[in-house]
């Protein structure tokens, strides 16, 4: 596996390359992450892909991820691998659940899927996509499962119905109402010392000592 | 005499198909017995599994891994405490460590050989199913030896591995794999020159290593095009760097080649295994930073520190800090990744799971083509895939 350095001088390479299109490349964790901008998507996977010096053959992954906090509030997340140089490196854009992004499936045919996928279970559409159909949900499912605003019950339950002789969709009906269980709390002894505080720290502010 | 309008016929094969592997469900547009076009319809086990780790503590989401691809389920928890232990940047004793290869090496093996006796099946061997069977039971003793469940074992940590392997399962387990090749031999002896298996599997669905790397495929399913890529050479993790093994590639990208491949690396497991036997360091098995790994039962009865760490462990569970990583392991069916990210509290904020199941069933359609309907099972077969990782 490529040591750090290596990995720094992989991202400076890319940086020079394709100055307008990147916008940052850092390396965390041994690992190659590079921020791009979304439009010239498929200019950098092609250049990752066809470069001596990158050769990423191969497109390992393409997920999503939600931060309904930012303005553009998904992250299209591309993995590569190359064969060559043993080496991988993640690329990062920003969108929404309004604009498309280019579809990159002219670059790596394996992308197909994954955009689906993506498209599925985020709503982030794919520009150019060749057949952007729903993949792991239900044929008529609405909504997007794994965006955080997205309740973990869902909306619908299935189930048979012997009367009407098929499958029936009913609004979700708990018997006993969701319940997420805040297990975050202070550690007492974290003000003590002089470290950074820790989540669930907070709120211990503001409480009467006993 | 007027001239026929012939048209495609449209066929349904799943989701209730023996062949299928599973639910999957394939929609074929055929020109007489020649597919043209294929579609998969996947999903049908759906579990929501991402979403169900997003609200979870980092060791309550481990057994969801196990049902993952249920033919193999320690390799899928080996990618996730993998990524979890980079995040946190913990070190894993030595014995801790051997004793993952070790059960790694097993899952291969419980793998493969449901996989290749089933690919028999698909093509109309009956018998090696039953003797693949009888095998893999065996090995899912040491499963059940370990932790107590024969396949959704719950037995890699944070830091380690649960417990420690009881005495004397060492010494079974040698005797157990210098016996494996004789099984290994017999059933060969049923499929390799087999003249039904070979005709029905020789020159079907031919790869070349540059469209595999196009659709992205990993494992056997890239090494039977004739590249030695094998994380477990090339990005080695948890000492495999210290065994010594050979990767077996193939030459034509075909469904044999792909067979064959998965009968050599049951040898090529059997030689880790042996040598993991062989150099077993003693130690613990566990991490001893009681702040991610629980101390141990006897300790928690005696120490009051031990029993603060052990309740908050069980309750709050440990934090990882804000970062993100993909990690990678060679699973038995190619790479199984786990890209993950932390936000600094005690659940996963995301947890995307890269199974190569789902990228190897999405070039169905182009290693279908211009097959005959009957070869699509045997394509399906050598392409080894398990629903449980692909609907996820």
């Amino acid at each position: 596996m490529a040591d750090d350095g290596a990995l720094q001088e992989l991202g400076q390479h890319i940086g020079a390359v394709l100055a307008d299109q990147v916008i940052a490349t850092t390396v965390e964790l041994e690992e190659l992450v590079v921020t791009a901008r979304a439009d010239q998507i498929i200019k950098v996977l092609t250049f990752l892909r066809d470069d001596p010096l990158c050769l990423f053959k191969i497109l390992v992954d393409v997920c999503g991820a939600d931060y309904p906090e930012r303005p553009k509030r998904f992250d299209v997340v591309y993995n590569l691998l190359s064969l060559v140089h043993n080496q991988r490196v993640r690329i990062k854009v920003e969108a929404d659940d309004i604009a498309p992004i280019p579809s990159v499936t002219g670059v790596y045919n394996s992308a197909n899927w994954f955009e689906r996928e993506a498209w599925d279970m985020y709503g982030i559409m794919f520009a150019g996509h060749p057949d952007l159909r729903r993949i792991l949900t239900d044929y008529g499912f609405e909504g997007h499962p794994l965006r955080k605003d997205f309740p973990l019950t869902g909306f619908v339950e299935v189930r048979y119905d012997d009367e009407r002789k098929r499958v029936v969709y009913d609004p979700v009906k708990l018997p006993q109402e969701f319940r997420k269980f805040d297990f975050l709390s202070p550690w007492e002894g974290a003000a003590a010392v002089p470290i950074d505080v820790l989540p669930g720290d907070e709120k211990a502010e503001g409480q009467e000592p006993n | 005499m007027a001239e026929v309008d012939i048209k495609n016929m449209t066929l349904n094969f799943g989701p209730q198909h023996p062949a299928a592997h599973g639910v999957l469900r394939l929609i074929m547009e055929l020109d007489g017995e020649v597919i043209e076009r294929c579609d998969p319809h996947i999903g049908l086990l759906h579990r929501g599994t991402e979403k169900l780790i997003e609200y979870k503590t980092y060791q309550q989401a481990l057994p969801y891994f196990d049902r993952l691809d249920y033919v193999a389920p320690m390799a899928m928890e080996h990618a996730y405490v993998l990524a979890i232990e980079k995040l946190l940047g913990l070190a894993v004793p030595e014995r801790g460590q051997a004793v993952r290869v070790l059960f790694s090496e097993i899952t291969r093996l419980l793998n493969h050989l449901l996989n290749v006796v089933s690919q028999g099946m698909d093509v109309g061997a009956m018998t090696p199913a039953l003797w693949g069977y009888e095998e893999r039971e065996k090995l899912m003793e040491f499963y059940e030896g370990v932790s107590g469940a024969r396949m959704h074992a719950n037995y890699f940590r944070v830091g380690g591995v649960h417990q420690d392997m009881p005495a004397g399962m060492a010494e079974k387990m040698g005797t157990y794999i210098d016996g494996f090749h004789h099984f290994l031999d017999d059933m060969e002896t049923l499929l390799t020159e087999n003249r039904i298996f070979k005709q029905r599997n020789v020159d079907i669905s031919v790869i070349s290593a540059e469209e595999a790397m196009d659709w992205g495929f990993t494992g056997v399913m890239l090494r039977c095009t004739g590249l030695p890529w094998d994380l477990r050479k090339s990005q080695p993790y948890d000492g495999y760097e210290k065994y010594d093994f050979d990767i077996p590639v193939g030459k034509n990208g075909d469904c044999y080649d792909r067979y064959l491949c998965r009968v050599e690396e049951m040898r090529q497991s059997c030689r880790i295994i042996k040598q993991v036997l062989e150099t077993m360091p003693d130690g613990p098995v566990i991490s001893a930073d009681h702040k991610v790994a629980p101390p141990a039962r006897a300790e928690m009865k005696q120490s009051m520190e031990a029993l603060i760490n052990h309740f908050k462990l069980y309750t709050e569970g440990f934090k990882v800090p804000a970062g993100e990583t993909y990690t990678a392991i060679e699973a038995p069916k190619g790479e199984f990744g786990v890209y993950l990210v932390a936000d600094g509290t005690n659940m996963p904020y995301r947890c995307k799971i890269r199974s190569p199941g789902y990228v190897h069933l999405a070039a169905m359609n182009h290693l279908c083509k211009g097959h005959l309907l009957a070869d699509s099972v045997a394509v399906i077969g050598s392409l080894d895939i398990v629903f449980g990782e692909i609907d996820r």
